[in-house]
């Protein structure tokens, strides 16, 4: 197929306004400020969604029950369920039961929802539904709306993989250990502190890796609530200068080198923490 | 006699060879001849230039002109059973698929620029805008200086942003930008409170608001802040197929047809738009009606 075609690289690297020379606005610049808004809307959001993530991975495994002890003085009925007990007198409530529930249905919720979707949820409806201050507050008094709403809506939707993979990590743990751990006398915080997390995350190094690399690849989505990053950018620059295969070339660039980065950073991560024949990293 | 003849032959081969001759000169024409269909780019929510109506077909104003600009290919090939293949196409698709030979014209509301002719070529004029400002009404905003202080959506990278952010700055206004994404997402932060303005070509706003829940909230105001004038998008280097298009945009011009299937779009137009000709566009329209 044919292919008609003006390549024109310099387009790239012009930094002074000048209609002459074909350079519109200084495109180099706007390449640099859109790669900026690439790592600080993805490095923002990993922070919400390892540590969010950790804590919906951690209630997902909760499976012995955790008792509330409420004192009725007078109960009208016996009953015995998962969730809640009544008996003479003295109502249970299960907390573990509930939030692993709560775990599930975060998780549900947002691994099955479009991330294309979430974002617009979270920045054209959720101001509607809050109350009226409230909802003009995120739509006019919030600094840089678009960028914390796409920061907050990538997080937790990260989240919801990072704690599939978190749970795994811990599912994968011998039952055996956690015995023991609780055999010497360990309280339940204790046993995921010192015998369970360590180990888990020690193994989930590679998913993790996976989805650190998402969380760059999907921060591209905020550019439909107006977040001018990378892809935002390098469609901007298309639009001015027509020049499309030059500007999309940078950006694949620039992906290619920040997500081989993170690889190279993990692989060392994963072979400084990795377990002794617990790990597949021998299979290189 | 004889000698009358053989003109009479000469004449006859001459006449039977102009057109394979010119579809051969042309790159594009000739792939259209080899392919046997026309490969006509269009878009789909550009309101009434080129969209999708209820049986979702691509209607508009673009395209009428484009199935024209068809039947007369139809015609200088001499292959009336040419078929149309429609593709879609976005803002950001367009150029790559005209530069790898995918599309042979683009349907739509495409403005015409120099910095753009580095990569393609346009037929006539057919359609003068400019960037103006939507608002609720009573919000006391006229003209861009009164937005001083205030909101504005704009679409990222169209002419419109561009224009906005030159007069901005030209007049020390400070104005506080929203990037949105497309019309209707930029429609949408103006329905919502979340801009107090949003700006686009004026014939886009008028669709913008027909379109809307409560078109009687709306308003349009403001002095033109940019020059936009709208073109059918053609493959570059080929003279001879640009030149066709021409032919036939000069020609409707000059009988007045043109100035009907302007008035069957917009004046008052199946979505309402009621836009007469202004008189540049009515100029225009005199001015490129070239005689034969």
């Amino acid at each position: 197929m044919e292919f008609s075609y003006n390549w024109d690289w310099s387009v790239l690297f012009c930094t002074v306004q000048d209609v002459k020379i074909g350079c519109v606005a200084p495109y180099f610049y706007w390449i640099v400020e859109g790669f900026g808004w690439t790592i600080a809307v993805a490095s923002a959001a990993w922070v919400i969604a390892f540590s969010w993530g950790s804590i919906i991975g951690i209630l997902r495994t909760l499976e012995d029950p955790i008792w509330l002890r409420i004192p009725v003085v007078k109960s009208p009925v016996n009953f015995n369920t998962s969730a809640i007990e009544a008996d003479n007198g003295v109502v249970l409530i299960n907390i573990a039961w509930f939030l692993h529930g709560f775990a599930t249905i975060y998780v549900t919720i947002f691994r099955n929802i479009p991330l294309l979707v979430q974002m617009f949820l979270w920045y054209f409806v959720l101001p509607e539904v809050l109350s009226k201050e409230a909802g003009m507050w995120l739509k006019r008094e919030l600094p840089l709306p678009e960028y914390w709403t796409s920061v907050v809506c990538l997080g937790l939707y990260t989240a919801s993989r990072v704690g599939e993979a978190v749970r795994a990590g811990i599912n994968s743990i011998t039952q055996g250990q956690h015995y023991a751990a609780m055999a010497v006398g360990l309280t339940r915080v204790q046993v995921y502190r010192y015998v369970l997390l360590p180990v888990a995350y020690r193994i989930i190094v590679p998913p993790l890796t996976s989805d650190f690399l998402g969380i760059f690849k999907n921060s591209s989505l905020a550019l439909t609530i107006g977040v001018l990053e990378l892809t935002a950018m390098t469609r901007q620059i298309d639009e001015y200068s027509y020049q499309t295969f030059e500007s999309f070339t940078a950006a694949t660039v620039l992906y290619i080198l920040v997500t081989a980065i993170v690889m190279f950073v993990m692989r060392i991560v994963e072979g400084r923490v990795s377990i002794p024949g617990m790990i597949s990293l021998g299979a290189k | 006699m004889l000698k009358k003849l053989g003109l009479l032959i000469v004449a006859a081969v001459a006449f039977g060879t102009v057109q394979p001759v010119e579809a051969g000169e042309s790159r594009v024409l000739k792939r259209i001849q080899e392919r046997g269909v026309v490969n006509m780019g269009h878009r789909e929510s550009s309101v009434p230039f080129a969209y999708i109506d209820k049986d979702g077909k691509p209607i508009g104003y673009s395209m009428d002109i484009c199935n024209m600009y068809v039947d007369k290919i139809r015609d200088t090939l001499k292959m009336p059973d040419l078929k149309v293949k429609l593709v879609p196409v976005t803002s950001q698709t367009r150029i790559a698929l005209m530069a790898n030979g995918t599309i042979d014209m683009e349907c739509g509301s495409t403005t015409n620029n120099l910095t753009r002719q580095k990569q393609v070529s346009y037929l006539a004029v057919t359609f003068i805008t400019g960037t103006k400002i939507a608002s609720k009404k009573g919000s006391g905003i006229m003209e861009i200086e009164d937005l001083n202080g205030k909101t504005i959506g704009l679409s990222q990278g169209t002419t419109n942003e561009k224009a906005i952010k030159r007069v901005a700055e030209e007049k020390g206004i400070k104005i506080k930008i929203i990037p949105v994404k497309d019309h209707p997402q930029g429609w949408l932060a103006l329905e919502t409170g979340r801009a107090d303005a949003y700006a686009s070509d004026d014939v886009l706003l008028y669709g913008l608001i027909s379109k809307s829940k409560n078109p009687a909230q709306f308003q349009v105001t403001g002095r033109f802040l940019s020059y936009d004038p709208y073109g059918i998008m053609v493959p570059q280097d080929d003279s001879i197929y640009q030149r066709l298009g021409n032919e036939l945009l000069a020609d409707m011009m000059r009988t007045g047809e043109m100035q009907k299937l302007y008035d069957k779009w917009f004046n008052p137009g199946p979505t309402g738009i009621n836009m007469p000709i202004s008189s540049t566009l009515k100029t225009a329209f005199e001015i490129q009606a070239l005689p034969h």
